[in-house]
């Protein structure tokens, strides 16, 4: 919706397509805020600190252009949405108010723990997602609300020229035609069984992407969020413990103070998260079956959490029974983000790789947001970093576009022949008689995605995982559609996004066995060790023969010098 | 469990009915009504109805639970049923139903784009943020939060009523978020606009809207703010 309101703004013609209305997206559940150097809570706080814990939070597989870019462009995209009216939290000075997040650092990691992150409560992706639909309303975009993207359509040329849609409340199957599309399709995270994510993200847009032969990058890098609440998988925001929260084990004990004597709770979250597994491993999780752990937060008072965490004392009532006013909540490390997907520019462009291994743009498609790998995550995103890599990229998209878009770029339409592969997938399924109902195969997929592509992995359990979703793609393809009507056909979509997550699912599994070292978040208990000589750099998943490639991580920033890799310890 | 569902799809049924689906509902958990409807879904395919985040943040699920308007995902079965052991699901009152549970909610946001619901400032933005007292932040709390799920409009009898000329409790909850905010400098216009018989005053005061808010939120008290704005406008 940024890209769109940029191109709104400057009079394009713009289309926003999105299978649900535009505030039911995923975005509408960030919580703790969006991290960037306004400066607020330290005046003297500069983005190139904020560099700094980016690309050590990324364990240095992050390109340091684009993270230099986000960075330094960050506080200026943040004031425009508080001019369109986001109603951030305050300081007694009446500015932002910043909170302290995970992984947050002053001085280049030598001046402690900073308060980086940018709030509204902890409601800051409800508030950001309504003002940005808000923007586009008052800018006149036109949406398609309801209609579900099924297929990027490429002409002859291999340009993407639009896509395939479906409107969802009548069940017509249309053409769009552009002359640059934008995917802003969220993650996949209902690849495993326990989740953070929305039941819609289902990553359509890596699905598109893969189906059109274009390669994916480093699949084999999800996050996994300390604290999602045990059973229910909702997100208990990391700005718990940026507000004094911490972690305990069955023992009482704040057990962070083992694994990260610094920054304790406030460590990445990749290292938070696996400290916890081995808690949990090591016998020391609560619960009978002892297999979680709990974040205390009663010493903080009912009046602060009041304030500040309204929303989590709401999620936790209802989700675990539980009032954090009186005691911990049972929490346990849950998929959470995306950090790899389709690979861009710092403008959004979508890039492939040419025959010598050099970067190709894809003409005229982009991709933004989680979908996107630009790569600001790397190996391990920091909290904040999304809402703000989405708001900074789908404007950087945006502007782009609308220079681009003045000069005059004649694309050859689409022909019959070219639309072939998007309508013979519909007619399969429609068609469809004797498969499989889709729910069941992706309760399988999820669990396979659980037990083997969790926060610990190992080869051999990876080739296992591989062969098993290797034999479920023909099933998936063939997966059977009970409901045959046009109108509000909730089945359909959801075999087609079955479609998505099972792209998702394969790409990352290949990619995670590919990768022989432990790195970021993607940590493996046969190569234990990072290893830069080898793999400090991205991975590219080519789905016409399930490779992995490699592609060279950048390290040339524009205007302040290379971070080097290091030792990461916090 | 039988559940029972409002089914209807236009191309298939002449008329709407109720169809009763039975599902285990396992022991020792108390699950949310989403949950229970999955489970009904998955032994039939074509109830359609609408969902996303699962939490209660997104605003997807509304519809008529045992008789009230909320969120399927943050209904627990246990209080949706009570002693009666039975749930009974229907679309939210008052809106066209697309099918099912699903229905066409055109007319409840064209209400709110009406309202025009974005900050309206003049002056050129400053370099940095607009600033704003915590004070004055404060005074949109209560008003912000809501996710446009429908269940406060849809349980107004006066909206079902004038659902094209009554704003309706979500509208005018928004209407009141920006006439409070102090960044907006827009008052007199947003004022004037509603200004009518309609669009606020056809509010009787019933407070459905904030016994069914599944956020906690009372537009019944914005309204009155509201009013009380146009009315000392107009002495």
């Amino acid at each position: 919706m940024r890209a769109g309101l940029q191109l709104s703004q400057s009079g394009y013609k713009t289309a926003i397509i999105s299978k649900v209305f535009p505030t039911r997206s995923h975005t509408v559940s960030a919580q703790g805020g969006i991290t960037c150097a306004i400066a607020s809570d330290d005046p003297d706080d500069d983005w190139r600190w904020h560099m700094y814990d980016t690309v050590k939070g990324s364990d240095y597989i992050g390109d340091q252009e684009a993270i230099e870019y986000m960075c330094s462009e960050g506080p200026q995209a943040v004031y425009e949405l508080e001019h369109m009216g986001l109603p951030f939290s305050r300081t007694e000075e009446g500015r932002i108010y910043q909170r302290p997040f995970g992984g947050q650092s002053k001085n280049y990691g030598k001046g402690g723990q900073a308060a980086r992150t940018c709030a509204a409560a902890d409601r800051t992706g409800h508030a950001m997602l309504h003002t940005l639909y808000q923007g586009n309303l008052r800018n006149n975009t036109v949406f398609f609300n309801e209609w579900f993207a099924t297929d990027l359509v490429k002409n002859a040329d291999g340009a993407v020229v639009g896509i395939v849609a479906i409107c969802i409340e009548t069940g017509e199957t249309v053409l769009v035609e552009s002359k640059a599309t934008v995917l802003a399709t969220g993650g996949g995270g209902r690849i495993y069984a326990s989740t953070t994510n929305a039941h819609i993200n289902t990553g359509d847009g890596i699905g598109m992407v893969l189906r059109a032969g274009f390669p994916v990058q480093d699949m084999e890098m999800w996050q996994f969020h300390p604290t999602g609440i045990y059973g229910a998988g909702s997100l208990v925001t990391e700005g718990c413990r940026g507000e004094g929260g911490y972690l305990i084990n069955k023992d009482g004990e704040r057990f962070m103070e083992r694994y990260a004597p610094n920054a304790k709770d406030l460590a990445g979250r990749d290292v938070v998260a696996r400290s916890m597994v081995m808690e949990i491993l090591e016998g020391r999780g609560c619960g009978d079956k002892g297999d979680h752990v709990k974040l205390k937060l009663d010493h903080l008072g009912e009046e602060v959490l009041n304030r500040k965490l309204p929303g989590i004392l709401e999620l936790s009532r209802t989700f675990a029974h539980v009032d954090p006013v009186k005691e911990p909540i049972p929490v346990v490390p849950t998929c959470h983000y995306m950090m790899g997907g389709i690979p861009t520019n710092i403008h959004g462009q979508a890039l492939t790789q040419d025959g010598s291994g050099e970067d190709r743009v894809i003409p005229g498609l982009f991709a933004v947001g989680e979908t996107a790998c630009v790569s600001v995550h790397g190996a391990n995103r920091l909290g904040g970093n999304s809402l703000l890599d989405l708001i900074v990229f789908g404007r950087a998209a945006g502007k782009f576009l609308e220079s681009h878009l003045r000069e005059s770029h004649e694309v050859a339409s689409a022909s019959d022949s070219d639309l072939q592969q998007p309508v013979d997938r519909l007619q399969r399924l429609n068609d469809s008689s004797s498969g499989e109902p889709a729910h069941l195969l992706r309760k399988e997929l999820q669990q396979i995605m659980q037990n083997i592509f969790g926060v610990f992995r190992t080869g051999d359990k990876m080739k296992e995982g591989i062969d098993k979703l290797g034999a479920m793609r023909t099933r998936v393809e063939n997966v059977r559609l009970e409901d045959r009507s046009n109108t509000f056909n909730t089945s359909r979509i959801e075999a087609l996004e079955l479609q998505n997550l099972f792209e998702v699912a394969e790409s990352t599994a290949v990619a995670a066995e590919g990768r022989n070292e432990s790195r970021g978040a993607h940590a493996r208990d046969d190569y234990k060790d990072r290893d830069d000589d080898n793999w400090l750099c991205h991975s590219l998943y080519f789905p016409q023969d399930k490779r992995v490639g490699k592609r060279d991580v950048n390290f040339k920033p524009k205007t302040v010098d290379t971070f080097e890799p290091a030792v990461r310890s916090y | 469990m039988l559940v029972s569902i409002y089914r209807y799809n236009p191309d298939t049924d002449s008329k709407p009915s109720m169809q009763e689906v039975d599902v285990q509902i396992p022991e020792d958990t108390d699950l949310m009504v989403l949950d229970v409807l999955e489970m009904a879904k998955e032994k039939d395919p074509t109830i359609s109805y609408r969902r996303s985040c699962r939490e209660g943040v997104c605003g997807s699920d509304g519809m008529n639970i045992n008789g009230s308007n909320g969120l399927a995902c943050i209904t627990p079965l246990s209080e949706a049923v009570g002693k009666s052991n039975k749930l009974v699901l229907r679309p939210l009152p008052g809106l066209p139903v697309i099918r099912d549970l699903v229905v066409d909610m055109a007319i409840f946001y064209k209400q709110y784009e009406k309202i025009k619901p974005y900050l309206v400032n003049d002056e050129p933005p400053p370099a940095i943020e607009r600033l704003q007292s915590p004070e004055d932040r404060d005074k949109l709390d209560g008003l912000y939060e809501c996710i446009l799920c429908a269940c406060c409009s849809t349980a107004c009898p006066s909206y079902w009523w004038n659902p094209d000329k009554f704003v309706g409790p979500a509208g005018l909850l928004q209407a009141y978020r920006f006439l409070a905010d102090s960044r907006d400098t827009s008052t007199a216009d947003r004022l004037a606009e509603l200004d009518d018989p309609f669009s606020v005053f056809r509010c009787r005061g019933i407070m459905n809207c904030v016994a069914v808010c599944p956020k906690g939120l009372n537009p019944t008290r914005a309204i009155g703010h509201i009013r009380s704005m146009l009315l000392s406008q107009g002495t």
